[in-house]
């Protein structure tokens, strides 16, 4: 079964790609459509069914050479299982919306077939991707690594009329270079330190790594934490966090399909994906998971602030997924990996509804994606408006405080910002702030679409209307999943120990009361009495299993999970009190005032100018790498290629050897006497020289 | 005993038995009518010669107290060059037969001329080394001038022997040298003469003696006389020249050198490699100035030369298996050459020029395929045959730790393509002029086609050359 999941949107792609031609383009987009919809719905029945037993499935022996030995096997856990579902569920349901929002398209000529090469490149991603999470090697991990790289810039790229278009494909495909190449550092320091590449090997020897020196850029390292600061570089460029986040915003220019699928739900998480699965290694990296945390949390904030000002639709949802990865990164951060992988499994439902939404809009808006120009459109596609709704009431973490009765967002975003609190303050502040910003710009994008007066052309704004029934159809499924996830998982991800233990295949056992001092003693009694199900007297669990048992690994001196249970109830409710805050904000500047922006704008300038631009990254990047790299690429051009290495060759080639032949041809006079002169002076040579360098000496 | 000697020469004599026997019946009864039938017998019995020795196989046989070697690496040689003179003198039939040049001499001649290669490469003695070479050049002298009425041939003929003579001088002056040194002539004295330490007359003996042999296989720079010869001989005669003569000059070098002087290869290295690097060059950069093919194609073979002495200068079994490799793949390049400049005429004329090649391959798809292969196989190209021959050589040198000459090599081989590739250049995007005619004699046809084949069809192993000739190698040094 998992090999019928990871094999179909291989087999889609392939007949879809090549096929199309004999089987027309319907038929071939439907075949790889449907392929998708089975991998989904075996992908379900693997989830569920799953009793977290990791398995391990071989296909074949892939690479054998010294003392290298990989397979291209499945490695089936609790992790897998979750990817898969995430994966192919949003896969399948861009799929089907695709085929409404890719029906027309101005950017291609008439007559000109462009549908079945960009379902076989959706489905191609969703292979790789496959790979990717189902890989039992590191290997095999960084073909799928690879793999979705490809397909993102072919994806991005899919305009290929549009110059910008272009320029963002190479954009992210360059920006993810240097973050692959610390990811191929890591693999290769891993080999180098381990001598194998299987997960099984790699998480078994954790312990042994954290007490290895290795000498690295002219220093000594602690080997485990060069080895997860190496492999955190990778994530860094895959999920676009701060330093390597530039080219998320500008990937928009793909087609919003794709936007959805791989820029939002799937591929930018396989950052936190690779941090996670390679928990048992991270957790003996104090250091280096400490970076993780901080950069996380600045890139929450960070991202959150640019998205106040953007004016593009695609970019401010681009925005919020960028800073949303920050927030799981705080939660693999701190140790909490279930957490990050909770609010990676109900974004990629949301955050997918959320783009298939603006998708919708810009679909009916005729390929308008300014908001300035948007307004009131709440009558004209009441659809899109309610499932534009639930995505933002779930990504604003809308709940009910101090119960587990919300949309998605609201468990997931809380359980990060609960764990936050017990790692670290730092990420914990930056995260509540970060909490009210996104509520701000969410509303701000719903009240800007769909109320107020029609804005911009008149034109667009009559032929506005809602999108067909096949593109709308996805966007109810991912409703469910954006209002039931939190709900029906919560206690899976963030339970109680023993339950996640569970959920994860992990051993559990219990533990001795741990009132070893913990400062909120008095708040934590408190917590657990209102708690639903208190666990006041209850025993306490630990997580037991050793590195690689189980899809995840908590060292035991980590309890971050059972802490964070037991934060104080201020904690708990600030995230709410965020967003309450930032949809008042919002409210009180679109709807109320709508002439407060702009005279915000105004007054405060440089700040709003600062964050329009982005903090100037892209300036600043231009300035530092992209000039001097150009500059140094010129020069080696004109003068090392053309006037050394072109010269060189053209002055010997076309200077001194045809000189050297009419030497020669001199030479060759025909007169016998300069014929034996030459031999002569020939043996007058050999003779001077065997005299002098001779064996005789 | 004398019975035991004879049985050893019996090829070489029963072939100049042969040669006698021929020239007598001819002259008494039909002359130059009578000439394709001895050209054909001759033929025959060449190639009948050349089987029968490869088939003797055997062990290493001496005559006459050493003076003659009957071994793996002279039967070798002996089959190369058997072999190539008798395609060589199929060849040249239609083309002298047109120009009313086939004399009933010319196969007689070149009968002779292989009998003295044959004792060249089976030279036990400085002695015999002298009279197979110059039984050999006295023949060659009488064919390069076989058009007697013609100004150039002539004066290549004379060239020749002038310098030849020059030559056989040297190496007489090298051969009375060591003699006084070594006090015998016999190369298994000269070996124990030299086994404590080399004496500067024996020495000077040394080079001279590989000046002389150093003009035969027509290394710089004792080069001068090769162009000219190869112009204004007959086509069939260059061909010839081109082909036999150097695989027998190039064995008997390395009899010398490896039977004479086997105890001071580091002397004679220094030599051999200062000969192949100056040939290399030469002949890449000096063939890039000829328009005239036969010129271009005496250029070729002195860099093809160098490329085999550096086999030579390698010192080693392994340098010797290359050098030889080298030579049969060079002699099977040149065949098929030559046999397509033998065809290369305009309005029944014989022409030299490159230039008329221009745009061949529009009229002759198919011949300029096979040139184009041949080309390519003497530039030394990948995957073709030619490649082989020279990357055997630079792994030769490279193992003896002559990296330099390796180099050097690789370097010249890449400036020689220039020429090789220019005329390819012409038959495929020349100018569109009028050029050669069409259709060619189905014997050289055959020859072109199946030079250009084995190029092809021999990157499979060789033919099996590279076992034999390492078996022959491995007689020679020891």
């Amino acid at each position: 079964m998992e090999t019928i999941i990871l094999f179909a949107p291989l087999v889609g792609a392939l007949i879809c790609g090549f096929g199309w031609r004999i089987l027309g383009e319907t038929a071939a987009c439907w075949v790889a459509t449907s392929l998708l919809f089975l991998a989904a719905l075996l992908s379900w029945i693997v989830f569920l069914g799953f009793d977290g037993e990791t398995q391990r499935i071989v296909i074949l022996r892939w690479i054998e050479s010294g003392s290298l030995t990989t397979d291209w096997a499945i490695r089936l856990d609790r992790l897998t299982a979750i990817m898969l579902i995430v994966i192919n569920t949003v896969s399948a349901l861009v799929h089907l919306y695709s085929f409404g929002y890719m029906a027309h398209d101005d950017h291609f000529r008439e007559g000109e077939s462009y549908r079945p090469r960009f379902f076989a490149y959706l489905s191609f991603f969703t292979f790789a991707m496959l790979m990717l999470v189902t890989s039992d090697n590191l290997v095999q991990m960084f073909f799928g690594w690879e793999g979705v790289g490809v397909a993102s810039y072919l994806l991005i790229g899919f305009y290929f009329r549009k110059e910008s278009a272009g320029a963002a494909a190479m954009k992210a495909f360059i920006v993810n270079r240097v973050g692959d190449f610390g990811f191929a550092l890591g693999i290769f320091a891993l080999f180098y330190l381990t001598d194998s590449v299987n997960f099984d090997v790699i998480f078994a020897s954790g312990a042994e790594l954290a007490e290895t020196q290795v000498r690295f850029l002219w220093t000594e390292w602690n080997a485990v934490e060069l080895v997860a600061l190496l492999l955190f570089i990778g994530a860094m460029g895959k999920s676009a966090q701060l330093i390597l986040h530039t080219w998320l915003p500008d990937a928009m220019e793909g087609p919003t399909p794709v936007s959805a699928l791989i820029h939002a739900a799937t591929m930018v998480t396989a950052g936190v994906f690779l941090v996670c699965r390679m928990s048992p290694i991270m957790e003996y990296a104090d250091t280096a998971m400490a970076f993780v945390t901080v950069l996380g949390a600045t890139t929450a904030f960070f991202a959150a602030t640019v998205g106040l000002v953007q004016n593009d639709i695609k970019r401010v949802i681009a925005y919020s997924t960028c800073s949303q990865l920050g927030y799981m990164f705080v939660a693999a951060g701190v140790g909490v990996y279930s957490v990050a992988m909770f609010h990676l499994f109900t974004h990629a439902f949301f955050k997918a509804m959320l783009f298939l939404g603006a998708g919708s809009v810009i679909h009916g808006m005729h390929h308008e994606q300014d908001m300035r120009n948007y307004g009131g459109l709440r009558k004209k596609m009441p659809y899109t408006f309610w499932a534009m709704m639930i995505g933002t009431l779930a990504i604003t973490g809308v709940g009910i405080p101090l119960t587990y009765y919300g949309f998605a967002g609201f468990l997931s975003k809380d359980a990060v910002i609960e764990s936050a609190f017990v790692g670290s303050q730092y990420a914990f502040w930056l995260l509540v702030v970060a909490a009210l910003f996104t509520s701000f710009y969410s509303w701000r994008l719903m009240f800007m679409t769909f109320y107020g007066t029609p804005r911009g052309d008149k034109h667009t704004h009559e032929h506005a209307h809602e999108s067909p029934m096949i593109m709308v159809a996805p966007l109810g499924i991912l409703a469910l999943g954006a209002i039931f996830s939190g709900m029906i998982w919560y206690g899976s991800f963030f339970g109680k120990t023993n339950e996640v233990g569970k959920f994860f295949g992990v051993p559990y056992e219990v533990a001795e009361h741990h009132d070893d001092g913990h400062s909120d003693d008095d708040h934590a009694d408190d917590h657990s009495g209102e708690n639903a199900e208190g666990d006041h007297g209850e025993a306490h669990y630990q997580l037991i299993g050793a590195p690689g048992e189980g899809a995840i690994y908590t060292a035991p001196d980590n309890n971050v999970l059972n802490e964070a249970h037991e934060v104080p109830k201020w904690v708990k409710v600030s995230p709410f009190i965020a967003m309450l805050i930032g949809f008042l904000t919002a409210y009180q500047m679109y709807i109320r005032r709508p002439d407060l922006p702009r005279k915000l704008a105004e007054s405060q300038w440089p700040l709003y100018n600062f964050l329009l631009n982005k903090w100037y990254f892209d300036e600043l990047y231009n300035a530092i790498f992209v000039q001097p790299a150009k500059g140094l690429g010129k020069f080696l051009w004109k003068k090392g290629d053309g006037a050394t290495i072109d010269g060189g060759i053209n002055g010997l080639a076309m200077g001194i050897v045809p000189f050297l032949t009419r030497l020669a041809g001199r030479a060759q006079s025909g007169y016998m006497f300069h014929y034996v002169f030459a031999m002569v002076l020939g043996i007058v040579v050999l003779i001077t020289w065997m005299t002098m360098f001779g064996g005789a000496n | 005993m004398i019975s035991a000697d004879i049985s050893v020469v019996l090829p070489e004599l029963l072939l100049a038995v042969f040669a006698m026997g021929a020239l007598l019946i001819t002259v008494y009864t039909s002359k130059d009518k009578a000439a394709p039938m001895v050209l054909w017998t001759t033929s025959v019995v060449l190639l009948a010669t050349a089987i029968w020795i490869a088939l003797s196989g055997g062990g290493t046989r001496v005559a006459f107290g050493g003076m003659f070697v009957d071994d793996g690496f002279a039967r070798f040689a002996k089959v190369t060059i058997l072999l190539s003179a008798a395609a060589i003198l199929l060849m040249s039939q239609e083309y002298m037969l047109k120009r009313d040049l086939l004399r009933f001499e010319y196969p007689i001649l070149v009968t002779l001329a292989v009998v003295g290669m044959m004792m060249m490469v089976s030279a036990g003695d400085l002695m015999a080394l002298y009279m197979g070479l110059e039984l050999q050049s006295l023949a060659l002298y009488v064919v390069a001038s076989l058009r007697r009425d013609s100004v150039k041939s002539t004066e290549a003929g004379l060239k020749y022997f002038v310098l030849g003579a020059l030559s056989s001088g040297l190496l007489l002056y090298g051969a009375s040298l060591t003699y006084g040194y070594a006090g015998t002539t016999l190369f298994t004295g000269i070996v124990e003469a030299a086994s404590e330490g080399i004496s500067l007359g024996l020495l000077f003996g040394l080079v001279f003696l590989i000046a002389g042999l150093a003009f035969k296989v027509s290394a710089a720079p004792f080069h001068m006389w090769t162009p000219d010869v190869y112009e204004g001989s007959p086509t069939p005669v260059t061909a010839f020249l081109a082909t036999a003569p150097k695989v027998a000059a190039m064995a008997l070098f390395a009899r010398v050198v490896h039977d004479a002087f086997s105890g001071v290869v580091s002397d004679w290295q220094q030599i051999v490699a200062f000969l192949s690097v100056v040939s290399m060059f030469l002949g890449a950069i000096a063939a890039i100035g000829q328009q005239n093919i036969k010129r271009l194609m005496a250029y070729s073979s002195i860099a093809h030369m160098g490329f085999a002495l550096m086999g030579l200068a390698a010192g080693t079994v392994f340098g010797v298996q290359a050098m030889l490799i080298y030579m049969a793949i060079y002699v099977a390049m040149n065949i098929g050459t030559f046999a397509f400049i033998l065809s290369m005429e305009k309005d029944g004329q014989p022409v030299t020029d490159i230039a008329s090649l221009q745009m061949y391959s529009k009229r002759e798809p198919l011949k300029a395929l096979a040139v184009l292969v041949l080309m390519f196989s003497l530039a030394g190209v990948p995957p073709l045959v030619g490649f082989f021959g020279k990357f055997y050589v630079l792994r030769a040198a490279y193992d003896a730790g002559l990296g330099w000459l390796a180099v050097a090599g690789v370097i010249a081989s890449v400036i020689g393509a220039f020429y090789y590739l220019r005329i390819v250049y012409y038959m495929y995007f020349g100018e569109d002029k009028e050029g050669l005619d069409s259709g060619m004699n189905p014997v050289l046809w055959g020859f072109l086609m199946a030079s250009a084949g084995v190029m092809l069809l021999g990157v499979i192993n060789l033919f099996g050359v590279e076992g034999v000739a390492a078996a022959a190698a491995a007689t020679l040094v020891n």
